[in-house]
């Protein structure tokens, strides 16, 4: 079945990983930009990272027959530093001219600090002046909820932001209920330890349901899964869910938000190929 | 009787075929968990911020409440509202640690 990785960092994965996603059906992923696992030391050190998102990545993934989307900004565990955000924001805009460039994140909050909340702000404000999707990561562990209510009620005081072009991410059981009320996309990363396995992503669709819900493997340089998705896929299928609500949530959503962006494109060249072939035969 | 929510397409029977082993095994590794606190070098006199809260929300667990998920996950959250003044962290550390 294919799918699509609404997010994943693979700039810290193998090649292997692009390959063993390929052979599970992903057709295409969305990157954001993140933490490196350590800070940087200049803006010019983003500059250069937002470079690999959109000139080297897309590369890498096309010889997989996989489309790499990526997304612009300041990492939220680097958002305290005031002095570094607002240098590497004034870089960002450049970049969104890009073709694989599919909007802002992932931009939040990381231990819900005045400063993070300040950067988060700007960040928002460069999505609307731009006309860009917004994509958000929520805290982890003990931080998440209060995270959350602070990024949605952010979001609520900006009369130009659209919450059917926002995606909050990293939804748990706690907090999902406040962002789907809000009309806000939302994601649940399927990381092992310190988010969601793939048993309570499958609990939260049963209770929640599909709408406006994608899932992700948020892969990233920690311990993580590439292959996620497709394990949350054999997950609804060991339960007994049809594989149109699978598609919806692994495929169709994703491809319906990225769509907005305008650049997302949705039907794969190779499908597209085989299809020709097989009407020839 | 018919539950209220059924919204996991399978029955309960063939849940408990096909999940029991599993979270039997889980359950273990918490007990498991717990027994090595119980060994473990240099305990303090009174307990970690993180062991009262997993030992509350054991309580959670072994109770009838509805969304046992969704209330363990509050019981380790955060309550305050206002943003933090300054960084004291880089990481969260899986449950709050009140003031």
């Amino acid at each position: 079945m294919e799918y699509i990785d609404m997010h994943a960092h693979m700039v810290s994965r193998t090649t292997d990983d692009y390959y063993q996603m390929a052979l599970t059906g992903c057709v295409a992923v969305s990157e954001p930009a993140f933490w490196a696992g350590w800070d940087r030391s200049s803006a010019d050190g983003f500059a250069d990272y937002f470079r690999q998102l959109t000139e080297f990545e897309p590369n890498r993934a096309r010889q997989y027959g996989i489309r790499h989307y990526t997304w612009m900004c300041l990492n939220p565990k680097e958002a305290d530093n005031r002095e570094m955000a607002r240098a590497v924001l004034a870089r960002i805009p450049k970049f969104l001219k890009h073709p694989n460039v599919v909007g802002i994140g992932e931009i939040g909050l990381n231990r819900n600090t005045r400063n993070e909340l300040e950067t988060f702000k700007d960040h928002v404000e460069l999505a609307v002046e731009h006309e860009q999707l917004i994509l958000i990561h929520t805290p982890h562990l003990e931080d998440k909820y209060k995270g959350t209510r602070l990024t949605v009620e952010t979001l609520q005081s900006y009369e130009r932001v659209k919450p059917h072009r926002v995606l909050i991410d990293h939804a748990e059981e706690h907090t999902i209920k406040m962002i789907l009320g809000g009309g806000f996309w939302t994601g649940i990363t399927l990381y092992p330890n310190t988010k969601v396995s793939a048993q309570r992503a499958a609990d939260m669709i049963e209770t929640h349901g599909a709408e406006r819900v994608c899932v992700a493997s948020a892969c990233d340089w920690g311990p993580s899964v590439p292959v996620a998705v497709p394990q949350f896929a054999l997950e609804m299928r060991r339960r007994g869910h049809s594989e149109a609500l699978i598609r919806r949530v692994i495929f169709e959503n994703p491809a319906e938000f990225l769509a907005q962006s305008g650049k997302f494109e949705l039907a794969p060249k190779q499908s597209k190929t085989l299809e020709t072939a097989a009407t020839v035969n | 009787m018919f539950p209220k929510f059924a919204t996991c397409p399978l029955t309960e029977q063939k849940l408990l075929d096909e999940y029991f082993i599993e979270n039997r095994t889980r359950l273990l590794e918490i007990a498991a968990f717990l027994d090595r606190l119980d060994r473990a070098q240099e305990q303090s006199s009174s307990p970690d911020f993180r062991t009262s809260a997993f030992l509350q929300a054991l309580e959670v667990l072994s109770s009838s409440v509805e969304n046992r998920t969704e209330q363990i996950q509050m019981l380790f959250s955060d309550p305050t509202t206002e943003p933090l003044e300054l960084l004291n962290q880089k990481s969260a550390r899986g449950a709050y640690q009140p003031v």
